[in-house]
């Protein structure tokens, strides 16, 4: 198991380099540059060759990139142009953010879709199976953006049940409980969609897996049905729900970018929207960097976890 | 299986009434929570270019001089008094005593010549802790010299009549010394100035907090401390406000403003401001290259309706390329062309553009570009009534920049653009004279260009006397209404909800947010 890791890993570098090439170009290609960002109306030829000399965005391409490159390999993630401050104090500060409220969705997510999925395959077509499928259908369908808005109209407009946005409340708190209330809605939300998918791979795994001969000797043997669903069927069907929860991993980092915007949640898909469009490259590059490693070790954790569940895959 | 969890309720139950458990008066007595459209990108006055990150920077550093509260008309601040010599070139300020800025450190003129060379020299020790994108509102500024401890003088290498709007711009403020040298490159996250509130902590897309300044020179604020926070999505900021998270709501959308307006609990609160939204229209080639074309679009579109139902009575209709806010230089003679399509008709028919084909670039937002999309799709139709056949082209903003700054020659007819400036030269300076053409460096993307209108924006930028300039800014305004080298549309009124509870809060003309005064029960 300790070499496939290393192994693994290892196979990662050229895929996260390979991609701070391609974001690179893209930011180059678009049109538009930081000076151009930073000086709006004011951006004459004269201004922004003086800013981009200022920041060393005259010298060539290749020379950049490569100059960022040799700074990363000594941990120097570079200045940000917009925010004039290292990228990544900026990038770990929201990534904090982002890990909270990513890793608490994909809590909710997992939990609530494999409890759904699981409970409506073992009715199949029965009334819990109806009620299940109706309302994962209508959390699938549902933008989460608009759904952000409507329960922030709902719990803290209409009832101030909680607070409307932001991480902690900005004149005390700061302790875990003004944490946790700042991060149901936001969670919540993030994770309506992914319950919906997580909800429906496990009832598709479920039925499958209830069909097959050894839940049929599991019952013939006279097991409670209870301890056939959940030690047998349950386990079995596990092994190809958990890489569909490292995809949703994916899913609740990508959806983290515009949850954080409803929201103002300061974490790194808002940071990377902003970095985009004000063409803040180095920025965009460490984000990227980051959410993409990110990205690899939690895939890399859901098939560690495969392969400890399913004995055929420990080869 | 149901049976186990019927145990857990009650304990789930009460969890989550801890957790939803009171939230009123979010906002604490005293304290000031403005909800503002971004996080700052940097609090170094010579940094900063957004007016977002201005609104903090007024209430912590002050500048020489300043705007008076509600004009765009200059008075002393951290200069008490000044002199400028008869050929317009050297400006001789006396200081403020005894003054200090939060850091303990005395201001004085070393500190002004500080700010100055920092930001112009580029062999200055501190030259690397910017880029300082604005400077050029000084490049005319030859040096800076330290003539006593409270006497600095700046020398001009030409008459610059702008420079006193200027120095009361936020790119003016004065930063301290001690501080720059400090924190260097990371300053404009630990700033220090002189102002009335001082800088406590920047909690990254969470909060910038300033408290009262006890010692403030010009009366200590009544507020014991302000806190910014960033709320990027309009709704979300309404939502903010509707629920007490805020007591000042900043850029409130349109769409909102009704709702605060008949509610008690909120007062409104709007000023004009120096601000011009206009179509370019390319009078290089194509219809516009004729002076009745460019009039015709200006009778067809109706503005009123624009201003009324489009930007939902957020803005003025526009009468030229110099705003009603800057009062002491605005030509109130020249009126806004009248909404008249058959007029526009007759001039399109004189000029031989009946159902010409027209490109249109559009902005999706963008600094000061208020609602773009449906204001460049309410011209389309409003053009099409008198036969125009306008094609819109809609680009990201700092794409479509790179489309429009370098000229709109071969390209488009006619695009969307939107200025804010702290004195009335800034705008025609840079978009109307012939030697601002895109090729000559300046902003001229549509190529208007009128001799005569060159010769006065010199002579304006050449004159000390106030009167003299704003007798020529008059005449620029009256010859560039008829020649139309643009579509005139509307000045913005920039707008904020404050709670019942605040008091003495108003909107400055300069787009900026002075607190000093406000006070909150």
């Amino acid at each position: 198991m300790g070499s496939y890791i290393a192994k693994r890993v290892l196979a990662a570098i050229p895929v996260i380099l390979g991609l701070s090439i391609i974001v690179f170009l893209v930011m180059k290609l678009i049109p538009g540059d930081p000076a151009q960002a930073l000086l709006g109306s004011y951006a004459t030829p004269d201004n922004v060759a003086r800013i981009n000399r200022a920041l060393g965005l005259d010298r060539s391409w290749p020379e950049q990139y490569f100059i960022w490159v040799g700074n990363l390999l000594q941990g120097d993630f570079g200045r940000s142009y917009i925010l004039n401050r290292p990228v990544l104090d900026e990038v770990l500060e929201r990534f904090g953010a982002t890990l909270i409220l990513a890793g608490a969705s994909l809590v909710i997510c997992s939990v609530l879709g494999i409890l759904a999925g699981t409970a409506s395959a073992v009715r199949q077509f029965g009334w819990t199976d109806r009620i299940v499928t109706f309302f994962v259908l209508i959390g699938i369908s549902m933008p989460a953006f608009w759904l952000g808005l409507l329960f922030i109209l709902l719990f803290a407009v209409q009832w101030r049940l909680l607070p409307a946005s932001g991480m902690y409340a900005v004149y005390g708190g700061g302790d875990l409980l003004d944490l946790l209330r700042h991060l149901i809605l936001p969670a919540g939300t993030l994770a309506i969609v992914a319950t919906g998918v997580v909800a429906r791979l496990t009832r598709a795994a479920m039925l499958e897996v209830l069909r097959q001969d050894f839940v049929r000797t599991a019952r013939a043997k006279g097991l409670d049905e209870r301890a056939v669903i959940w030690r047998h069927a349950f386990r079995a069907a596990l092994v190809s729900v958990i890489p569909v929860l490292g995809i949703q991993a994916g899913f609740v980092l990508g959806g983290a970018v515009y949850i954080e915007t409803v929201f103002q949640w300061p974490g790194l898909g808002q940071m990377l929207v902003k970095a985009v469009s004000t063409r803040d490259l180095l920025l965009v590059q460490g984000g990227v960097l980051v959410a993409a490693t990110v990205y690899v070790l939690v895939n890399l954790l859901a098939d560690v976890a495969q392969a400890t569940l399913d004995p055929r895959l420990k080869a | 299986m149901i049976r186990k969890w019927t145990g857990l309720a009650p304990l789930l139950l009460a969890t989550a009434l801890a957790l939803v458990a009171p939230v009123a008066a979010q906002t604490p007595p005293n304290v000031l929570v403005v909800g503002q459209i971004a996080e700052p990108a940097s609090l170094d006055p010579q940094v900063s270019t957004a007016a977002n990150d201005f609104r903090i920077d007024v209430n912590i550093y002050d500048g020489l001089v300043r705007n008076k509260p509600g004009t765009l008309e200059i008075e002393p601040s951290l200069a008490t008094d000044w002199t400028i010599s008869d050929d317009g070139l050297t400006y001789t300020f006396n200081l403020r005593p005894d003054v200090t800025f939060h850091d303990g450190t005395p201001f004085n003129a070393e500190a002004v010549k500080f700010t100055f060379d920092r930001m112009l020299k580029e062999d200055h020790p501190y030259a690397s802790t910017g880029p300082f994108p604005l400077s050029f509102f000084f490049s005319s500024v030859a040096s800076v010299d330290v003539v006593d401890d409270l006497t600095v003088k700046f020398t001009l290498s030409e008459p610059y009549a702008p420079f006193m709007s200027n120095l009361a711009s936020p790119t003016g403020l004065i930063v301290s010394p001690t501080a720059v040298a400090e924190y260097g490159a990371d300053y404009g996250r630990h700033p220090v100035g002189t102002g009335a509130f001082k800088f406590e902590e920047w909690q990254s897309n969470t909060s910038v907090v300033a408290s009262r300044n006890d010692a403030y020179w010009d009366g200590a604020p009544s507020l014991e401390a302000v806190i910014f926070r960033p709320i990027t999505d309009a709704n979300t900021r309404v939502a903010e406000m509707l629920s007490g998270g805020i007591d000042v709501l900043l850029e409130t959308p349109p769409d909102n403003i009704a709702q605060f307006r008949d509610d008690a609990n909120y007062q409104v609160k709007e000023t004009a401001g120096p601000h011009v939204w206009y179509v370019m229209l390319n009078a290089k080639d194509g219809p516009f290259a004729d002076k009745r074309v460019r009039q015709a679009v200006n009778y067809a579109v109706n503005k009123q309706s624009l201003v009324d139902n489009v930007l939902q009575g957020t803005a003025d209709v526009s009468a030229g390329p110099i705003p009603p806010a800057f009062n002491w230089a605005y030509n109130d003679q020249v009126q806004p062309y009248p909404y008249d399509p058959e007029k526009a008709k007759a001039l399109l028919a004189d000029a031989g553009a009946e159902g010409a084909t027209l490109t249109f670039l559009v902005t999706e937002g963008g600094s000061g570009m208020l609602d773009p999309v449906p204001m460049g799709t309410a011209i389309q139709a409003d053009l099409a009534a008198v036969g125009l056949k306008v094609e819109i082209k809609t680009y990201e903003w700092n794409t479509f920049l790179s489309e429009v700054n370098p000229g709109l020659e071969g390209k488009a007819d006619m695009a969307e653009m939107a200025w804010m400036t702290s004195d009335p030269d800034t705008l025609p300076f840079l978009t109307l004279r012939t030697a601002a053409f895109p090729a000559e460096g300046g902003f001229n993307s549509s190529y208007y260009s009128n001799p005569e209108v060159d010769s006065l924006l010199d002579q304006a930028r050449a004159a000390t006397d106030p009167a003299v300039r704003a007798d020529l800014y008059k005449q620029v305004q009256t010859i560039t209404h008829d020649d139309a080298p643009w579509l005139f549309v509307a000045n913005w009124k920039q707008n904020a909800v404050v709670t019942a509870a605040v008091s003495d809060f108003d909107l400055q003309p300069d787009f900026s947010l002075i607190l000093r005064d406000v006070t909150k029960n």
